[in-house]
């Protein structure tokens, strides 16, 4: 009952006109940045983040800068559907599997039910999620607190073994892409004691290499080079929700409840666990297309074909902020961006904030769940508006989106020198992104490198360099083990796959 | 796209090779960095390069496992990275981008902008005059209002602002 009383508290906090007002402005822009090719909500989110700097020192203004992110994060997650649906362009990753059966039934001239389908299922998805979040985050954060050095290091080594195991794709590339990230995070000034590292002479490289620069390059111009490649030509279905479509397909959806109950847990879980959003959504259509009696159906226009992966989607995007709040590590690479907003404006992220800074948590767990009704008014109301947007031509649309990232790059420490190396991350990551190197792991490590580092050195030298204080106690322990189990976990796969072999 | 007709510019190996050799350098440099600094047990703890040097010989390792690999793999020298007609499309695109981001600094960023706009407008989207000018000058003046006046974010100036007297 206790969470419920704080929950309220929150909504006090959130329900101001101004911070209603943020949160509509930011469902609108995150739609927008998740309508339009070469901005997600990664990127959308760091180029918009020193924009907040100076609303964040106002008394009360952090609590309004996470509510303008978070809401721009619920519109980036909304936005991805509308264009997977209209124009089988999936806007965001995690959006790929809503084209699957979502882009048929817009071709079927039934666009209005697709999206219907989508934005409410959207809206279960991070209700429940949200919902998790309430109950679940000060039990996560009072456990934490207990937390020393060593079992923050273990959190950490269990976030970053989890993207090597459960990846998918190149182990190695993996491993690649998430050192690149810890060695440029290890740029510049060390902390500790106050040694230059990695600069070679180069006065600009004494800041280090902000995560901010690296994500809007790596995910902003890569992808508008990626774009490019494929010389885009957006071919519509034209978008009309009225009432009615509305109504008719709220009426069909509670059908697909199970459906819907199944892919908010596999979101739940996938979105605690780093890997995240993407992974969930093809984890659920596949369940829905195995579990559903008309499975076979799916693929040509099927209404729980979208509900599946977009409820997935939704419900991981929003549990990718749990273990960001209460412990510090960001599910998501949008989630990674918050956290480093929080770090930005003075605040750790941790199980502290909950003592703290219990006005700044709830707040934010109070304008999820706003946010998240704001975002339903907004995209079943302006679809069409948005799909506009998507018909103005590419040649006009993607220098005004490197504009924008150039002037993200620069405001962040107004520096030049962030901007060209924005457009170095740029070539990178499209490179690294048509060689199916994964770019999260980087993006994670580079926010997360000082601190793990930090707790890391903490850690080992309480125990004078004795590694087994990774083992010290049943809870880092335990944490430790499961960490390399992960790692390990597609070996082990195998194994348990061939003994099982053996023995038919 | 019409990937049969269109002449590969690189295999996916060669790009694969190519990069992890530069991710393997990229490794090398961080190792031997952060062992001049220091990468063993110091008299109070771990000296400052001890993270970032194990950091460094994991980039070293997992560059030389890709590399291995796809060393071994002919099929990779198959299939096409990047046709001719994409990598055009691309350096099209990209050659204005490092032209606009490094006029910035003597222009200012709004005129860089324009011109930049005005660029591809003109380039790609095969526009008359009668549309990218008003276009370009119109996305640059708005960018002006949002960020200088509503925000209060002064990005870099040129010539032209201060002979309008707004710098």
């Amino acid at each position: 009952m206790e969470e419920i009383n704080a929950l309220l508290g929150g909504f006090g906090v959130a329900f101001t006109p101004f911070n209603l007002m943020l949160m509509f402005v930011g469902v609108i822009l995150g739609i927008i940045i998740g309508v339009l090719p070469g901005l997600g909500g990664a990127n959308g989110v760091a180029i918009l983040l020193p924009l907040t700097f100076s609303m964040a020192q106002q008394p009360g203004g952090t609590t309004s800068a996470i509510i303008l992110l978070s809401c721009i994060y619920w519109g980036a997650l909304f936005g991805g559907a509308i264009t997977s649906i209209l124009f089988n362009i999936p806007g965001e990753p995690w959006s790929v599997a809503t084209t699957f059966d979502g882009h048929p039934l817009a071709q079927h001239g039934r666009a209005g039910s697709a999206l219907t389908a989508a934005f409410t299922s959207s809206f279960v998805g991070a209700l429940i999620a949200v919902v998790m979040i309430t109950f679940l985050s000060p039990v996560v954060a009072s456990f934490a607190l207990k937390f020393g050095p060593p079992e923050f290091f273990a959190v950490y080594l269990l976030t970053f073994c989890a993207f090597v195991g459960m990846s998918g794709g190149n182990a190695a590339k993996t491993v690649a892409s998430m050192m690149i990230g810890f060695a440029l995070a290890a740029v510049g000034l060390d902390s500790v004691t106050g040694t230059l590292r990695l600069t070679f002479g180069f006065t600009s490289l004494l800041k280090g290499f902000d995560f901010l620069i690296a994500v809007i390059g790596l995910f902003g111009i890569g992808e508008i080079l990626e774009t490019l490649e494929e010389g885009l030509a957006f071919k519509g279905a034209s978008a009309k929700i009225n009432m009615k479509v509305v109504l008719e397909t709220w009426k069909e959806l509670p059908r697909y409840w199970a459906t819907s109950l199944r892919s908010s847990a596999v979101g739940c879980f996938m979105g605690i666990v780093p890997g995240g959003a993407t992974p969930a959504s093809f984890m659920s259509y596949g369940l829905a297309r195995r579990l559903s009696k008309d499975g076979k159906d799916f693929g040509n226009g099927k209404v729980e074909g979208v509900v599946a992966p977009e409820t997935a989607a939704h419900a991981a995007g929003t549990a990718a902020l749990l273990p960001m709040i209460t412990l510090g590590v960001p599910g998501s690479p949008t989630a990674a961006v918050l956290l480093g907003g929080l770090l930005i404006w003075g605040l750790q992220p941790g199980p502290l904030l909950f003592v703290e800074k219990p006005d700044f948590v709830w707040g934010l767990i109070a304008s999820m769940y706003l946010g998240n009704i704001a975002g339903l008014i907004v995209v079943l109301t302006c679809v069409p508006l948005f799909a506009a947007i998507l018909r103005i031509p590419f040649s006009i649309i993607a220098p005004v989106i490197i504009v924008i990232c150039a002037i993200g790059a620069y405001t962040v420490h107004n520096s030049m020198f962030d901007v060209y190396l924005m457009v170095v991350f740029g070539v990178l990551g499209y490179a690294f992104k048509k060689l199916g190197y994964p770019l999260a792991p980087m993006v994670l490590a580079l926010v997360l490198g000082d601190r793990a580092e930090e707790n890391f050195r903490n850690a080992i030298k309480g125990s004078q360099g004795d590694l087994s204080i990774f083992f010290s106690n049943g809870l880092v322990g335990g944490l430790t083990a499961l960490a390399l189990f992960l790692l390990f976990w597609p070996m082990i796969r195998t194994a348990v796959r061939a003994v099982r072999g053996g023995a038919r | 796209m019409e990937k049969g007709t269109d002449r590969s510019a690189a295999s996916v190996r060669a790009v694969e090779i190519g990069v992890a050799i530069v991710i393997l350098v990229f490794g090398l440099v961080v190792v031997i960095d952060t062992y001049s600094l220091g990468a063993r047990w110091g008299d109070d703890g771990p000296q400052p390069g001890y993270f970032p040097f194990y950091v460094g010989l994991l980039i070293c390792v997992s560059s030389v496992t890709i590399l291995a690999r796809a060393w071994g793999n002919a099929a990779l020298a198959e299939d096409s990275f990047v046709s001719r007609g994409e990598l055009k499309k691309i350096l099209i695109v990209l050659v204005p981008t490092v032209v606009y981001v490094s006029t910035i600094a003597y222009l200012g960023f709004y005129v860089a902008s324009t011109l930049y706009i005005a660029y591809f407008m003109w380039q790609l989207g095969r526009y008359s005059w009668i549309k990218t000018v008003p276009v370009s000058v119109g996305v640059s003046v708005a960018f002006f209002l949002i960020f200088e006046t509503w925000f209060g974010v002064p990005l870099p100036k040129g010539p032209l602002e201060a002979a309008l007297g707004l710098g």
